[in-house]
């Protein structure tokens, strides 16, 4: 009896949460996946018909969106790396007892709403805000400078939103290298520079993709910023979902676009997952 | 050992850099809940004043909306916290089958993309007919930070020591007693964090709750909403409001947690 009771009960425990999850994740996206093959319109209802060709159309009629929105969140990432890095590095290397605080300042963020955030930092940038205004007056601007509507804006509040996802999970790597480690290439004779390029660098690479993955998933898939700081020029795939299941109710279409976007996504997720495991991503999440 | 490039000094000013930026949008938020604009547009600075403070729930909308919002946060963190809690518990305590599958499940939600989430549960709910309102966006809430709850309570849980078990057991304590007078306050905090997690991911929540709220208006909906007719400045009233007490409940459970760490 003891040992019935044993072995089942962490299936007992697993069971309300996983099935919870299993309801409302796994099956939507078959749910999805369902709807982007089906045929017909709001008024007189969808068939699943298998229509293959409303991915065809809905790609070949956004696909201007989705590179945009996919070079966007590479353009991001690659500029959140630049960013981020060193204060990773100078935070694990040199923040001694004041770590936690330097980290606490990080994420101050995140006690502000994300839209709420995302408006501020338009008030920053907007035409004769707070922060243009005094450049155009002293001259260092020209009077009709403007970055709201461009895509400098869009990829600026995307780095902006996504900063701290980016410090952190190189912080994790960097915190855990060995100083003995560094030590020993140093006792080697290898300079500073090369005791980065090759000691320090390659252990904080986990780190790095880390980041990325918490940071191009979210940034290419985001409409917030986009919308917000953005033009019609600078349109990202997200807004287009967003607008044909609530005010086109378009559902095959924006089915199609979505389960396209996840698909792209998840390709480079799971390589990533495959390659270098998914511990990282799941201790950075578990801060 | 420090590299002798004088790096140091240079990173630790950038360091302070990239942390004013950071913080540059939140002091314009909290600045313009103290500006008295005289349009609709409370977009440049015209004067202080007080008053927003005063009349903070002025406006009912967005009152009712910021109620709307802390509901819909409790109902998920209790939920989430007692479902992740669970699996956490179970996947750091037990080997079995099934719990590849699951731990797939959880890294699955975690880094799908919140656009993808939200809509494929619009799917789901416009399927089967199912009305939109406060209890579709709670089950969304749950859905996306069950996981995270039970990522923070299972990496607790691997590091309990189970010898406690073994002498709890051989001074004749039973399995549940165990739990509940041993194990349970060992891994209270890790349960509260997640809790507070799933608290805050809930209450900051757009994009899923956009897909999954009908009509119904929670403050980060009707926040984005008003960014069309312009923000009134009680907005960023809350918005201090919530942040201020943000960081002072961290900076307190950090204190509190403080002398702990080090007696352990």
């Amino acid at each position: 009896m003891d040992r019935v009771k044993r072995t089942l009960s962490p299936y007992l425990l697993v069971l309300p949460g996983g099935l919870w999850l299993l309801l409302f994740f796994a099956v939507p996206m078959a749910t999805m996946l369902s709807l982007s093959l089906q045929e017909g319109d709001i008024v007189n209802g969808f068939v699943f018909t298998g229509h293959w060709q409303n991915y065809v159309d809905s790609i070949s009629a956004y696909q201007t969106q989705l590179i945009r929105s996919l070079v966007y969140g590479a353009i991001t990432s690659v500029v959140l790396i630049v960013l981020a890095f060193p204060v990773a590095y100078w935070i694990a290397f040199y923040g001694g007892r004041k770590k936690a605080t330097y980290l606490f300042l990080i994420l101050l963020p995140f006690f502000v709403s994300f839209v709420l955030r995302t408006i501020s930092w338009r008030m920053l940038l907007t035409d004769d805000g707070v922060l243009l205004h005094p450049l155009k007056e002293a001259g260092l601007l020209p009077a009709d400078f403007q970055i709201l509507g461009t895509a400098t804006a869009v990829i600026a509040g995307l780095v902006y939103s996504f900063l701290p996802f980016m410090v952190l999970p190189i912080y994790v790597a960097l915190e855990r290298i060995d100083p003995r480690v560094v030590e020993a290439a140093r006792d080697l004779y290898a300079s500073p520079l090369t005791s980065f390029r090759k000691v320090i660098f390659p252990l904080a690479l986990p780190g790095v993709f880390a980041g990325v993955l918490m940071t191009f998933v979210p940034a290419t898939s985001d409409y917030v910023n986009s919308e917000l700081l953005g033009s019609s020029e600078t349109t990202m795939i997200g807004q287009v979902i967003q607008a044909q299941f609530l005010s086109n109710s378009d559902y095959p279409t924006a089915s199609a676009l979505s389960f396209t976007l996840m698909t792209v996504l998840l390709i480079g997720v799971f390589a990533y997952a495959r390659a270098l495991g998914t511990e990282d991503v799941m201790k950075v999440a578990a801060r | 050992m420090r590299p002798r490039i004088g790096g140091d000094r240079l990173l630790h000013v950038y360091t302070w850099i990239l942390i004013a930026w950071l913080i540059l949008p939140i002091a314009v938020m909290i600045l313009f809940g103290f500006n008295d604009p005289q349009g609709r547009y409370n977009q440049t600075w015209q004067g202080f004043t007080l008053k927003w403070y005063g009349e903070v729930f002025a406006l009912e909308a967005l009152t009712d909306a910021l109620v709307v919002s802390l509901l819909i946060a409790v109902a998920t963190a209790l939920i989430a916290g007692a479902l992740g809690t669970g699996m956490g518990y179970a996947l750091g305590r037990w080997r079995f089958r099934g719990a590849g599958a699951l731990n797939l499940l959880m890294f699955a939600a975690i880094a799908s993309p919140e656009l993808v989430m939200g809509s494929s549960l619009l799917s789901l709910f416009v399927s089967l007919g199912a009305p939109l309102g406060p209890v579709s966006i709670t089950i969304a809430h749950v859905m996306f930070s069950v996981s995270f709850v039970a990522v923070v309570v299972r990496a607790r849980v691997v590091t309990l020591d189970r010898s406690l078990e073994e002498a709890a057991a051989d001074l004749g304590a039973s399995g549940w007693t165990t739990f509940w007078k041993v194990i349970f306050p060992i891994i209270l905090p890790a349960i509260l964090s997640g809790v507070m997690l799933a608290f805050a991911l809930s209450i900051d929540d757009f994009v899923i709750t956009n897909f999954t709220a009908g009509t119904t208006q929670t403050f980060p909906l009707w926040i984005w909403g008003s960014t069309r007719v312009g923000l009134p400045p009680q907005v960023n009233v809350m918005g201090t409001m919530i942040f201020a007490g943000g960081v002072l409940l961290a900076v307190l459970t950090n204190i509190r947690s403080r002398p702990r760490k080090k007696a352990a």
